[in-house]
């Protein structure tokens, strides 16, 4: 048997905040903004929750729902661009906080929105070179715009935990290829607190390329079209981007339906992809095809031709929340305490 | 607070590990060298086993604190409960994720990883756990606007978050 | 084991004493106290000095021989040591000048308490207090000390009823008392309604169910009963001397509602002084909370678990019963220094027996009971008292 994902687990935190809300705050339609995103609401960690907690509730979950003993994981790698340190892993804490230490390897990515894509292609080649049994591959952020910039209406948290393994694998990865070049369309430099971006130079050169070029090589290399698939996953920035390079590529709504959760959620970076194809795997039967392109700024996309198998009928998924339960429910916040929430008001000196 | 004292209790911290009287098979959080509820309390020495905690419990008491301790000034006000666990221990927590005036005593409740505190900006986090509803509270409606795709109440039994 | 006497009693005023150091309060507390003995210095076999965190709250820890040496004693290098257990610091430093003198080898001791709050900003005395509780498993995960007794209170208002009134009207009782008092930090009385629509500290304990951070000292001075009349007119015996202690946590505690370790120190001291509660006239319990103060009367067999709510309420411990609980305003009114308030707590029930308590007297007092806790209760000190014949 081939490396596949063999469980999964999402997390997403309570709490959300409108556009509406944040335009209040500064002067702008927010409603409008958010039309044009097609974001409603966008989830804000509580003020004690980063990437390493919510890393450590998705994979619990995921481990609760395959069964699987943390001390057979052999990788844990956490794909993020909002690590809480800037030097100490956040894979570290998150192996001990699951039990998974000492006999592992583990260590954090950096790739933008596709680091958690970049963590599972890793784990597919540790646990198909028979080096580990299990890998855990997760997506994650707390992401952050800067007060009043358009990201700040779409950048939320979340992320999803996926584990990779060769028995009982609920959805085998046919295909997996990638695209990168060198394009800056979004950073952070180092010590800086919000990202920076190229505004319009996001789009067209960036995500559209690097999606629509990467999703036609893997169907290139799996020999499918996009009639092949039950459902697809794009990386969602926002709400409008995978709808439009979605139907460029010639899919449907009802394909893109249960992928897209960036609407009711907001832009969880590297979480994002992730958990559109753990909504998917949620809803999915055995024997449906998922097509998933992740994309990172900077630049790169990766591409999963994937299918579900006869294990996912067997597979417990009532652990843990479904991804669609944090679609339908969150405690809506003032920008104010918000604000407070994301170390956004400058406190005085302890 | 030095990293070291802190370091040394994640197992605690972390996953809740515990002890076990292997004489009376009482169980104790944070872990004891010695039973106390044992009749032959010199004879429980050397005899306390590793004992694994679920996290599942219930609240016993709590209140809602609006003069934190030292850390937790950014989440006043927050709800500090006592928790009789399932396997006996009570741990003193935060209950997160619930708003203050819906908890109350016998809310069924479950162990959450989340940060504890941070020493200062630059400093080490400290992460441990905290407690979270088991059962749905109330207040943790639909958020207002459009709908997401489908509706929980629209999925099959088995997608649904447990009872 | 010899009898043991009280043979004077020294305290200073306590509140935000800006102006005054820790050494300073120490020494005038002690002063008076040899004062009122009418003891010689010459006499004295050694110090005993309560106090609960100076290291954290001046800086300054191996304070015994500093007081030593500002109270002028140095050149005689008497023993002089510091006794530590939170909350009941000054009362357990009582416990040990009480074994001292009744062991036979020393004669003549004084034993101090002193504390010094207001030198550090709230927030820091309010996690400096919180290390009394566990600090490893209660206070990492955002316990203060009045969180953990809030928790008792939640409790003990859904086991027995007990009330949000009930509660509020032990602060309306000590500040009623603390108002007869020149020495308390709280000499204002308030009404049901203000303690009621005080801000929440950790509900159901408002501010105003909560005693304050204070400054302050007091001291008394021990000697043997059989040569005590050489000192004073009116000798007072220490009946009872006991401590007893619990789990360092709430959450270890059987039951939380109860503080089993009053119950052990009461039981004993009861048993050693030959006589029961129903024999006490006046007590200074601890009431650092208003649901410490109805906790206490409950394990202190004063009143049945579960009813002291209503019985407080009704002025049954306000001078309008047999018992009557903290005529100084209590920790609640007279205040907190925290090491100081055990002995403090002996200081008013001396001049309770003596008949020297002028406004607040409780009249008849024959027999006096003081009450010292440690935290949430790990440690609790109860000394019995009377007028010797």
């Amino acid at each position: 048997m081939e490396a596949g994902i063999v469980s999964y687990g999402a997390y997403v935190p309570r709490y959300r905040i409108t556009p509406a809300e944040i335009g209040r705050v500064w002067g702008s339609d927010g409603e409008a903004v958010g039309q044009g995103l097609n974001v409603y609401r966008k989830s804000v960690p509580s003020p004690d929750e980063d990437t390493i907690t919510i890393s450590t509730e998705a994979l619990r979950t995921a481990l609760v729902r395959g069964a699987i003993d943390p001390q057979q994981i052999g990788a844990i790698y956490v794909g993020s661009e909002s690590h809480p340190y800037a030097v100490k892993p956040t894979a570290t804490v998150v192996a001990q906080a699951v039990g998974a230490t000492p006999n592992l390897t583990a260590a954090d990515f950096e790739f933008a929105c596709k680091a958690g894509t970049a963590a599972i292609q890793t784990c597919l080649g540790l646990v198909g070179a028979g080096m580990i049994r299990y890998g855990v591959a997760i997506g994650t952020d707390t992401s952050q715009g800067a007060p009043g910039d358009a990201l700040e209406y779409s950048a939320s948290a979340g992320g999803a935990a996926f584990v990779v393994g060769r028995d009982h694998v609920i959805c085998q990865v046919h295909h997996t290829v990638s695209y990168t070049t060198d394009t800056p369309d979004f950073w952070r430099r180092e010590g800086q607190k919000y990202p920076s971006h190229g505004g319009r130079f996001t789009g067209e050169p960036a995500y559209f390329r690097h999606v629509t070029e990467c999703a036609h090589r893997i169907m290139e290399t799996s020999m499918t079209s996009p009639k092949d698939y039950q459902h697809v996953v794009f990386h969602q920035p926002n709400g409008k981007f995978p709808q439009r390079v979605g139907k460029q590529l010639g899919f449907s709504d009802t394909q893109m339906k249960f992928g897209l959760v960036t609407p009711y959620i907001g832009n969880t970076y590297s979480g994002a992809a992730l958990l559109g194809l753990a909504n998917v795997l949620d809803h999915a039967g055995p024997h449906e095809r998922i097509l998933v392109v992740g994309y990172g700024s900077g630049a790169g996309s990766d591409a999963f031709d994937l299918e579900t198998s006869d294990e996912l009928a067997q597979y417990d998924r009532s652990f843990g929340r479904p991804v669609q339960w944090y679609l339908d429910h969150g405690v809506e916040l003032s920008y104010a305490v918000y604000a407070k929430f994301r170390g956004k008001i400058h406190m005085g000196e302890a | 607070m030095s990293i070291a004292r802190f370091w040394r209790e994640t197992p605690r911290r972390y996953n809740l590990g515990g002890s076990k009287c292997s004489t009376c098979a009482t169980v104790y959080f944070p872990p004891r060298a010695v039973c106390p509820e044992c009749t032959s309390h010199r004879q429980s020495i050397e005899k306390m086993i590793p004992f694994q905690l679920s996290g599942e419990g219930e609240v016993l008491s709590y209140t809602v604190v609006h003069e934190p301790a030292e850390g937790f000034e950014m989440q006043v006000p927050y709800v500090l409960a006592l928790v009789q666990t399932r396997e006996g221990p009570v741990l003193t927590g935060q209950v997160v994720d619930i708003s203050p005036e819906e908890v109350r005593i016998g809310l069924k409740v479950h162990a959450t990883f989340r940060k504890l505190r941070e020493e200062g900006k630059a400093g080490v986090i400290h992460y441990g756990y905290k407690f979270a509803p088991t059962e749905e509270p109330e207040s943790h409606p639909a958020p207002r606007g459009p709908a997401a795709v489908a509706r929980t109440d629209e999925l099959p039994a088995r997608d649904r978050a447990p009872a | 084991m010899r009898e043991v006497a009280v043979l004077g009693v020294g305290q200073t005023k306590f509140g935000e004493l800006w102006d005054r150091s820790f050494r300073e309060i120490g020494i005038e507390a002690g002063l008076q106290a040899l004062v009122d003995a009418k003891l010689s210095s010459a006499e004295l076999d050694g110090l005993f000095l309560g106090n609960m965190a100076s290291g954290t709250l001046i800086n300054q820890e191996h304070i015994a021989p500093l007081i030593l040496d500002y109270a002028g004693l140095a050149r005689r290098h008497l023993s002089s040591v510091r006794i530590e257990g939170g909350g009941a610091s000054g009362s357990l430093a009582l416990h040990q000048g009480y074994l001292a003198v009744a062991s036979g080898l020393y004669d003549y001791v004084v034993v101090g308490g002193a504390e010094k709050l207001t030198d550090v900003p709230d927030a820091e005395a309010t996690q400096i207090t919180s290390s009394t509780a566990d600090h490893e498993w209660e206070a990492v995960f955002g316990a203060t000390l009045p969180a953990l007794w809030a928790l008792v209170a939640r409790r003990h208002m859904h086991l027995y009823g007990t009330t949000r009134e009930q509660l509020a009207q032990v602060a309306v009782h000590d500040h009623l008392m603390g108002s007869k008092n020149p020495n308390a930090h709280f000499r204002n009385k308030l009404s049901l309604e203000q303690v009621l629509g005080a801000g929440p500290i950790a509900e159901p304990l408002g501010v105003l169910d909560c005693a304050p951070f204070s400054d302050g000292a007091a001291a008394v001075v021990l000697g043997p009963l059989e040569t005590a009349r050489r000192h004073t007119d009116t000798p007072i015996r220490l009946a009872a001397s006991q401590v007893a202690c619990d789990s360092m946590a709430l959450q270890h505690r059987k039951e939380i509602t109860t503080l089993e370790a009053t119950s052990a120190a009461a039981h004993r001291a009861f048993q050693q002084a030959h006589r029961t509660p129903q024999d006490v006239r006046v007590a200074e319990i601890h009431d650092a909370y208003t649901i410490s103060a109805l906790v206490s009367l409950e394990d202190l067999g004063f009143v049945e678990k579960g009813r002291a709510g209503p019985e407080f309420a009704n002025g049954q411990f306000s001078g309008g019963g047999p018992l009557t609980v903290n005529p100084s305003g209590g920790l609640k009114a007279q205040g907190r220094p925290f090491g100081a308030v055990g002995v403090a707590q002996a200081v008013e029930i001396v001049r309770q027996l003596r008949g020297e308590a002028k406004d607040r007297q409780v009249s008849g007092a024959s027999l006096g009971l003081t009450h010292d806790v440690g935290g949430t209760g790990a440690t609790v000190v109860v000394h019995l008292l009377e007028r010797a014949n």
